[in-house]
């Protein structure tokens, strides 16, 4: 395997792992606050037991989550030097607040796992909220800084120079608001599909009904209304990508010519050699028109750009297709469900609804995945767009490819030890956490 | 400039808390590693009544040194990471492994045979990650760093496989069993537990003392003026004696079987010796063998050492007060 592709690889098999476990961070803190804030103001003992049910799920992902990132933070100069040496200084400011928000998240959890029976109820209940208000702030500051790589701003440059640095201006850059919307939604999404599809499942085998109801009821609602909105995210995303990074709307799209009243495609086969889109569905206009607000605005096809500049059109567009696909499904299924509890209440007993989110359980993180593939491959050959080329910023050491395989067994490694973890820990549900299951055990201590 | 000096301030008060918090973190996996099975469980169960709560948070402190390396300094960043690039890789391998594995032997809902697993796992990459940032630690300064070697050895192993490195690796590791232990022991009440730990606190202590010795002896026979930067100032030499005095009072301390000022004497004599080392050579961070890599080289973007002192001077008045916070009300309301 090529150093380069051994290097990119590497790098992509390690963020989209972690941003699998900064995710979870990032949301799941959320519906154990509300699980918790239930408890305090029912003394219902099944939301006492569910909230602690998820945040021993919340500490294993956490823990993974941080290592995983500590390691990202010395894999960006193990693989990519040249990048960070003229990058570091000027995005890394959102890097150094992010560490305090990190660590804001680390000592809350800290407090929220040890502090039960110890801290004021309340005081405890916040800590728990506070992981996922620091939670949710580092991921908008770590976006920023990926913003900053496909729309660099807050340097001048000169003669291959990087001249009058200046950090803020680098880290609210324009790409910064639209993406981390988006990735918000999504990490809401994902995570909301993941942890209903499992109590869904559970439901479905009829294990603790009451207990898995209730769980499955605040993650099924927070990731429908979160599927509702992504839409209108996605479109702000969709007009961002067309004005400021032509190149990677057209490879989305698999747009190759310049035209107007272009076509929007979904599916299909990309045919690279005939420059054409096989067994696709066309809708007339609706490209120009999602992407500049008119059916009759022309939109630069692939073809235009120049060749040593344009992104590998056939992955783009495959992980296009299947975030927008996946997305769609989702929302059907978060309608399907939001009318069962406003109109339809016999529905919620169906077991059809289960097992649609018993079924949508990955898609969320499937969709997720494919639109950081979508960001990151649709940036390529840049590292810095239109500033430095990924192949001008790899490590200059030889041999990567042997560290991508290492990287790819512990990681191998690492998911299947994290899912047979949670395995054991829902198994463990009528002992451990379901207080009105007669094979629950009472225990003196809180641990 | 007076930016710059906050940025390098901080750089060193992260390295030296992760030393002592994060080093105490890996030292109770090397207390464990040396000593036998029965006593390894017992180890394993006061200490984690004691680290517990506090694990995330002690190795926050590496991600900040990175952080301000990366964005104040980052040539210096980037050189290390090209070519301490193997050892960086060990080390991060043993953070994955040690982090994951106290995790999950803590929260694995089933306790069985896994358990034996994750504890093996988890003991020996206690010791191999600060053993490597012993090493790479030892890189920094022994000039074996080549920025124009073509060869892959000589850029890529020799920069960092020395017997200097080898030595610093092991004081480090001791030094981490020797934090573990004395942080603990202050902690416990119970008798025979107490006598146990304060055999290890000794054991600890005498063997940073004889690897410290193996470390000037490699120092010397590679030609590294290890003595000549410690000793060279009226700063190394008071960091020296300090020191000393620390490790006296420490063993004066165990002799009594009076512990409660121990963990603070270890401490001390850590920051000490981190002082005496670092103070040598500032403002110098990384010898090559073709020059050296200062903090003061004024490459730096002097907007975004602005913007990072501020960063870090706000992120301390959020953060410290939680750390203390965190620390002092398990210890308190046990």
């Amino acid at each position: 395997m090529d150093d380069f592709i051994a290097a990119r690889s590497q790098m992509a098999l390690s963020l989209g792992f972690h941003i699998i476990f900064s995710c979870v961070g990032m949301v799941m803190p959320f519906f154990m606050a509300i699980a918790h804030c239930k408890y305090l103001k029912t003394g219902d003992k099944i939301y006492k037991g569910l909230t602690k049910a998820w945040s021993k799920g919340i500490a294993i992902l956490f823990a993974t989550g941080a290592v995983s990132g500590t390691m990202l933070s010395f894999e960006l100069g193990q693989l990519w030097p040249k990048f960070m040496e003229h990058a570091g200084s000027i995005f890394g400011m959102p890097f150094s607040l992010e560490g305090t928000a990190f660590f804001v998240e680390a000592i809350a959890l800290g407090f929220f796992l040890y502090g039960w029976g110890k801290l004021n109820p309340w005081f405890h209940w916040f800590t728990g909220l506070l992981v996922g208000i620091s939670g949710l702030a580092s991921g908008i500051l770590v976006l920023a800084a990926n913003a900053w790589m496909n729309s660099p701003a807050g340097f001048d440059f000169v003669n291959g120079e990087y001249l009058n640095v200046n950090p803020v201006k680098a880290m609210f850059n324009d790409a910064w608001f639209s993406q981390a919307l988006h990735m918000i939604i999504a990490a809401f999404i994902a995570t909301g599909f993941a942890v209903a599809g499992v109590h869904a499942f559970m439901i479905l085998k009829g294990k603790n009904l009451v207990f898995h109801t209730k769980a499955f009821k605040i993650a099924a609602i927070s990731a429908s209304i979160a599927a509702l909105i992504q839409p209108l995210s996605g479109d702000i995303s969709a007009k961002d990508v067309s004005k400021r990074q032509p190149e990677k709307l057209a490879a989305m799209e698999a747009h190759f010519h310049t035209e107007k009243n272009a076509d929007f495609i979904l599916g299909g086969i990309v045919n690279e050699n005939e420059h054409k889109v096989d067994y696709a569905i066309k809708i007339p206009g609706l490209l120009s028109f999602l992407s500049h607000g008119d059916f009759n605005a022309p939109v630069k096809g692939i073809l235009d750009f120049p060749e040593q500049d344009r992104p590998p059109v056939a992955i783009v567009h495959y992980a296009f297709q299947i975030m927008i696909m996946l997305g769609v499904a989702l929302m059907i299924i978060s309608i399907l469900y939001l009318l069962a509890i406003v109109k339809k209440k016999s529905w919620l007993s169906k077991k059809w609804l289960i097992k649609l989110f018993v079924m949508a359980a990955p898609l969320g993180y499937i969709a997720l995945e494919a639109g950081w593939v979508v960001t990151e491959v649709g940036r390529q050959p840049w590292i810095i767009y239109k500033i430095m080329r990924t192949s001008e910023a790899v490590t200059p050491m030889p041999g990567i490819a042997y560290t991508f395989y290492l990287f790819t067994l512990i990681f191998m490694s690492l998911s299947l030890i994290v899912i047979f973890l949670l395995y054991r820990q829902i198994k463990m549900v009528p002992y451990l956490y379901d207080e009105t299951d007669p094979k629950f055990i009472h225990k003196p201590t809180n641990k | 400039m007076f930016d710059l000096y906050v940025v390098i301030f901080f750089l060193w008060t992260a390295i030296a808390l992760y030393l002592l918090l994060g080093g105490a973190d890996f030292g109770v996996g090397i207390a464990e590693l040396f000593s036998n099975k029965k006593n390894q469980e017992r180890i394993h169960k006061i200490m984690y009544r004691e680290m517990g709560p506090v694990w995330e948070a002690n190795h926050m402190w590496l991600i900040i040194v990175i952080v301000i390396l990366f964005v104040g300094f980052p040539q210096i960043y980037s050189t290390l990471s090209t070519y301490l690039h193997i050892p960086l890789l060990i080390m991060l391998l043993g953070i994955i492994a040690r982090g994951t594995a106290f995790t999950f032997r803590h929260y694995d809902a089933v306790i069985d045979n896994w358990h034996k697993v994750y504890n093996k796992i988890f003991i020996y990459s206690s010791f191999i990650t600060p053993f490597f940032l012993g090493i790479i630690a030892a890189a920094t300064v022994s000039g074996t760093i080549n920025t124009e070697a073509t060869e892959f050895s000589t850029a890529y192993i020799w920069s960092w496989l020395t017997p200097f490195g080898i030595a610093l690796g092991v004081f480090t590791s001791c030094i981490c069993g020797y934090l573990a232990c004395s942080y603990t022991i202050s902690q416990i009440e119970n008798e025979e537990e107490k006598k146990y730990i304060g055999k290890k606190v000794k054991i600890f202590l005498i063997s940073v003392i004889l690897s410290g010795g193996l470390v000037f002896a490699c120092a010397g026979y590679q030609n590294l003026p290890l003595i000549r930067w410690i000793y060279g100032g009226v700063v190394g030499w008071a960091a020296v004696l300090f020191a000393t005095l620390s490790a006296i009072g420490a063993f004066y301390c165990i002799y009594k079987n009076k512990y409660s000022a121990i963990r603070i004497l270890a401490g001390f004599q850590v920051i000490m010796i981190l002082l005496a080392v670092t103070y040598g050579h500032y403002p110098d961070l990384v010898l090559l063998k073709q020059g050296s890599l200062s903090l003061l080289s004024g490459e730096n973007e002097p907007k975004t050492i602005k913007m990072l002192a501020w960063a870090l001077i706000l992120g301390s008045i959020f953060i410290l007060p939680g750390v203390f916070h965190l620390i002092y009300s398990f210890q308190k309301k046990r």
